[in-house]
């Protein structure tokens, strides 16, 4: 190609036209480009391909998308698998169960997923998004944070409905579900010009220690994430709901063997001993 | 010669097409995507029209604000040469690049009720600016008063001083030479700011999430709505998506035919 290139410039200084050299030579720039993509994906591909067929070592690059309450603990479990296996790169993308689902369902590019609801998951599972059957790593509860101090001295749930502004998530988020059920479970109505809705998780928590919310209901990991900006009330157990995290491999991933030996990883001991340290119970 | 002369233009009509398709087709991907059957009933969806209601209200309103307090600073900045001059000036134009977010989070560290102001607005007065309607015009202000301080500062400069200088000759007060020759000469690049100021108010989403939360019918405005309507009613989220761009449009093309008309 860059003999071509050569020769297409030496007969632009016989006499041809200045925009036509640099209309080829635009081209050939756009062509040396695309043909450096393309060998850059044939390399990426290569090694994953016998990786698959041989014992060779895992590479290849997956994208994990986890619920945002997983933040510290994917972040800590994919730095230790990185560690093992230093050919294979992971993308984390946190957010709402419910939105890393309906990313997916668009189309979005996802190797493995893992929820805080078991819903989100049955949705892809019955759109046949995944590769085999999700299962439950890990569960949490629920916890009321307020600011530090507990200002307004909250007990339990019912007394939330007395504060200027509670921050719930919103009702597309597990955690907005959970809060929900646990409310009305307990029968307590919070007006809603007084509830600020999160879109995950962490905007509610974040609502509580950085904003003006009185209060929050969030999941007992985050509010040991939140450290001393927050102080936290126990919801009771009878009141209490438990979430359950499933994890899958999506269909159709181009690494399988990184994605499912990740899935394995997360369950294994060294995923349950980063779990448990953050606050979350082994199912 | 003249087919040489012509070669770079298809180029360059080639890159610029390119660059149209670049706008055109998400849009046309939303056209194509709305639910046009349901779009009404999308649309008068309560949670819609509260949030198009409060949509109107709030950026009218940091509209005003824009006027209000932009008019005077853009004068003295045009005007008055006073030390420090380009720092205010680069101190009015942050909001321009700062990401909306960033500003939402700085309007928390001093607007909230244990922010540098806010906590003696909220210790003396009782008043809370955080999940409030007026925190959202206030962050709404915050990212549209550049945009018409930019506008009109350019307009106070490239216009004709003459005129200023005869009223002021005639014995004209300062305020009567603005009122009665500055402000009608420099009307359009005002109504130009304040539309501007509008539009960018109309759709400000991270400086309001950040700074005044997400409470519906207080502070969840239409691009609220829409972001967090994608996951639950996409329909929904669509139909106002729509909203935003047509109204955008003929704010856009308005416009355009304002400057055209006053040049």
């Amino acid at each position: 190609m860059n003999a071509r290139n050569h020769r297409e410039t030496r007969g632009d200084r016989s006499g041809r036209k200045t925009s036509v050299a640099t209309l080829v030579l635009a081209l050939g720039l756009v062509a040396m480009l695309l043909a450096g993509c393309s060998k850059d994906s044939d390399g990426g591909a290569a090694p994953a391909t016998t990786a698959a067929s041989s014992s060779a070592p895992l590479s290849g690059k997956i994208t994990v998308s986890a619920a945002a309450s997983l933040t510290e603990v994917f972040t800590g479990i994919r730095d230790r698998f990185v560690t093992m296996h230093p050919d294979v790169k992971i993308d984390l993308n946190f957010g709402s169960s419910g939105a890393l689902a309906a990313q997916i369902e668009g189309g979005a590019p996802a190797d493995v997923v893992a929820f805080a609801n078991t819903d989100s998951m049955d949705r892809l599972s019955s759109a046949h998004l995944l590769d085999g059957s999700p299962t439950v790593f890990a569960r949490n509860r629920l916890v009321i944070v307020t600011k530090p101090g507990n200002p307004h001295k909250v007990k339990g749930l019912a007394d939330l409905a007395d504060l200027d502004f509670v921050a719930l998530c919103v009702d597309t988020a597990p955690c907005g579900q959970y809060a929900e059920q646990a409310l009305g479970d307990a029968h307590i109505e919070l007006s809603t010009d007084r509830i600020h809705r999160g879109d995950d998780v962490r905007a509610t928590l974040a609502a509580v220690s950085q904003g003006d919310a009185d209060a929050g209901i969030v999941y007992a990991t985050d509010a040991v994430v939140a450290g001393d900006q927050v102080d936290t009330v126990e919801i009771p157990e009878a009141d209490n709901v438990i979430a359950d995290y499933p994890i899958a491999v999506v269909k159709g991933t181009s690494h399988r063997d990184v994605a499912r030996d990740f899935v394995k990883f997360v369950q294994s001991d060294a995923g349950d001993i980063v779990l448990q340290k953050a606050g979350f119970v082994l199912p | 010669m003249t087919s040489g002369g012509r070669r770079p233009s298809i180029v360059l009509i080639a890159v610029a097409s390119v660059a149209v398709l670049f706008f055109a087709v998400p849009l046309a991907g939303l056209a194509r995507r709305a639910a046009w059957g349901s779009l009404a009933d999308d649309l008068t969806s309560s949670e819609a029209m509260e949030a198009m209601r409060l949509s109107l209200v709030c950026s009218t309103s940091a509209a005003a604000l824009s006027i209000a307090f932009g008019l005077p600073l853009a004068w003295l900045l045009a005007r008055v040469e006073f030390p420090g001059r380009s720092l205010v000036r680069g101190l009015v134009l942050l909001p321009l690049v700062l990401p909306p977010v960033v500003g939402g989070v700085a309007l928390l560290s001093a607007f909230s009720r244990r922010g540098l102001v806010g906590s003696h607005l909220y210790d003396w007065f009782g008043l809370q600016l955080t999940f409030s309607t007026t925190g959202t015009i206030l962050a709404e202000t915050f990212v549209a008063l550049p945009f018409f301080v930019v506008t009109v500062e350019a307009g106070l400069r490239s216009m004709d001083r003459r005129y200023e200088e005869a009223a002021s000759s005639l014995g004209a007060r300062p305020f009567t030479v603005f009122r009665r020759v500055t402000l009608p000469l420099i009307l359009p690049t005002v109504v130009a700011g304040t539309v501007l100021s509008w539009a960018r108010a109309l759709g400000e989403f991270g400086a309001t999430i950040t700074f005044a939360g997400n409470i519906a019918g207080r502070t969840q405005t239409l691009p609220l709505a829409v972001y967090l309507e994608l996951e639950s009613r996409p329909d929904v989220a669509v139909a106002l998506s729509l909203v935003l761009l047509a109204v955008s449009l003929v704010v856009i093309v308005g416009l355009r035919e304002r400057w055209l008309g006053a040049s």
